[in-house]
């Protein structure tokens, strides 16, 4: 069923009684084209756009939960295209260009809404970085401007420009950036797939690989074997477990990051800010939440929850920038589990066995990434050659030393 | 978290900071044939195990040493908290040992 103004109205006079469930629950077929291990966000448009670009339909996406109950439904929602590096900006503003025409696409509303990012700086070298940062994104096609002090105040009043330690200076903005509704993106994806034949079928672990001589024909799960001419796995944190399966070692440590939302206000925050000096990003959900979050625990972790000083720290980030927000109560937190590689940037790649694919190491921007994600990796799949603006996101750039360190800060998972 | 400091007794985890997997200790020989190889497996890769884990603390705010921490990476429980510089002690004479015995020297 296609949504639209007529199809709401004549539900709404029939008492909502005729909605259909979004996708279907089948059970796997012996034999796909194509299977996806993994239902979040990146799985499902990857399955998504696979159908829908690459004319591969006979797909299949095996997820252990339940859809969105990864990363896709845990992260803060914000979309973004303001890297640096070459090997990243025209990938994410890709993404970007993906998500502007997200809903039109997939015909669901994900409430994309660029309501614009500004990133504050406090120094005179900060504001330089900036400033480059702002030509990079430019240069790729993106959107950028730089802010004086008072632009940013004009925005952002409520800020503490005083600050005697991190007095603020101005900031980069993305009039483009924002937010999307992240539960819809992951329904959205699943719905075009399903509709296009992709089979979703949920509950069902993948627990080991189908790999003789060097090829992978197939995966082990919980529901028994299936095979496959290709196996494309993108199970963001769990890829160091899943990938052992294959025998694989992998450039990446899990690691959690927490998020925290304040009970419902009044608008009050014009888009998304980040504090230039510690770790801190915050925006407004359209529920009148504030949606906030900072640095990740920083050690090796499976447990999906994090740890107190942690959210100390991300508190404090909050009230040096932003006074006001020691007014706003707590309603609730939680953390999800991402990959942290060791250059802080993602892998799209195949690997060394042949007939399977790789996609994580998205450490905790990977939300922005789902569109063109899922595209690249789909192109990747289907033609066996990567997508252009994705070709610097191998597995093996570390070994020939072409990492992409956008932070600077080297192999250092827990720094990125 | 809570670290149970061999020497200090138990600490906050906030004292210390984290260098990661405690297979750094054991840094590849930079003569050795595969050197390049073996660097680049232990710069880059990692086992990332969900269980035990065993990892390098470093008691910043504290005396400064750094201890082995084995750890639940699924629990956050901590099993083991060790010296490092006893384990690295014993690693190196007993690769001495080793050495000894194919008749090289150091
Ligand atoms: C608190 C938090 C805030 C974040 N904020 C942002 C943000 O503001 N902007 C941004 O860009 N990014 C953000 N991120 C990062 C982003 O959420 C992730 O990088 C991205 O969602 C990961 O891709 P995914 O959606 O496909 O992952 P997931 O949704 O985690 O999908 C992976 C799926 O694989 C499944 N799986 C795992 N193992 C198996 C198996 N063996 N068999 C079958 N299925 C399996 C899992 O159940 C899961 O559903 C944030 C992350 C967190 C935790």
């Amino acid at each position: 069923m296609r949504y639209s103004a007529l199809s709401i109205l004549s539900q709404a006079l029939s008492g909502n009684t005729g909605w259909k469930p979004v996708w279907r629950e089948p059970d796997p077929k012996e034999h796909y084209d194509v299977i996806v291990v993994g239902g979040g966000g990146h799985g499902l448009s990857t399955a998504y756009y696979l159908a829908k670009e690459f004319g591969v339909t006979k797909v299949a996406v095996v997820e252990k939960g339940w859809l969105g109950s990864g990363n896709i439904g845990r992260n803060t929602t914000i979309i973004r295209s303001n890297y640096l590096l070459p090997g990243n900006e025209p990938f994410y503003e890709l993404s970007m260009k993906l998500w502007e025409g997200l809903e039109q696409d997939f015909n669901y509303n994900a409430m994309v809404s660029q309501r614009g990012i500004v990133n504050l700086f406090h120094s005179d070298s900060q504001r330089d970085a900036y400033a480059r940062r702002g030509n990079a994104m430019v240069m790729a096609g993106a959107d950028a401007e730089l802010l004086d002090e008072d632009g940013v105040r004009r925005l952002c009043p409520f800020l503490d420009f005083d600050n005697a330690r991190f007095p603020i200076r101005g900031g980069l903005v993305q009039k483009r950036g924002g937010t999307a509704r992240h539960d819809a993106v992951a329904w959205g994806y699943a719905r075009g797939a399903d509709s296009r034949g992709v089979d979703i079928i949920q509950n069902c672990e993948v627990t080991g690989f189908d790999i003789k001589n060097g090829v992978c024909k197939g995966v082990v799960t919980s529901k028994g074997r299936i095979k496959a001419d290709k196996v494309a796995v993108c199970v963001a944190g769990s890829s160091s477990r899943v990938m052992a399966a294959a025998g694989m070692r992998l450039p990446i440590e899990s690691h959690v990051l927490q998020a925290f939302v304040s009970e419902g206000l009044k608008p009050v925050l014009p888009g998304v800010i980040t504090f230039g000096a510690g770790h801190f990003y915050i925006s407004q959900s359209d529920k009148g939440g504030l949606v906030f979050g900072g640095d990740i625990d920083g050690y090796n972790t499976y447990a999906q929850r994090g740890n107190l000083p942690v959210v100390e720290d991300v508190c404090e980030g909050g009230m040096a920038v932003m006074p006001m927000i020691g007014r706003a109560r707590l309603l609730r937190m939680w953390g999800g589990v991402m990959d942290m590689s060791m250059d802080g940037s993602p892998f799209i790649d195949k690997t060394d066995i042949n007939g399977l694919y790789f996609n994580g190491g998205w450490c905790y921007g990977g939300f922005k990434a789902t569109p063109a994600s899922g595209y690249c990796y789909a192109h990747l799949i289907a033609r066996g050659e990567p997508h252009p603006v994705a070709t610097e996101f191998r597995l093996d750039r570390f070994r020939r030393g072409h990492i992409i360190d956008e932070k600077g800060a080297g192999a250092q998972p827990n720094l990125h | 978290m809570i670290i149970d400091h061999p020497l200090l007794g138990p600490r906050d985890a906030a004292e210390f900071v984290i260098l990661g997997d405690a297979s750094l200790i054991n840094r590849p020989d930079p003569e050795a044939a595969d050197a390049e190889e073996r660097f680049y497996e232990y710069v880059y890769l990692r086992d990332n195990p969900a269980g035990l884990h065993r990892e390098l603390w470093y008691h910043e705010q504290g005396d400064r040493s750094w201890l082995v921490v084995t750890r639940n990476t699924l629990t956050h429980e901590i099993a083991k908290v060790e010296l490092a510089r006893g384990i690295a002690v014993n690693l190196a004479s007993a690769s001495k040992k080793k050495a000894g015995r194919k008749g090289g020297s150091a």
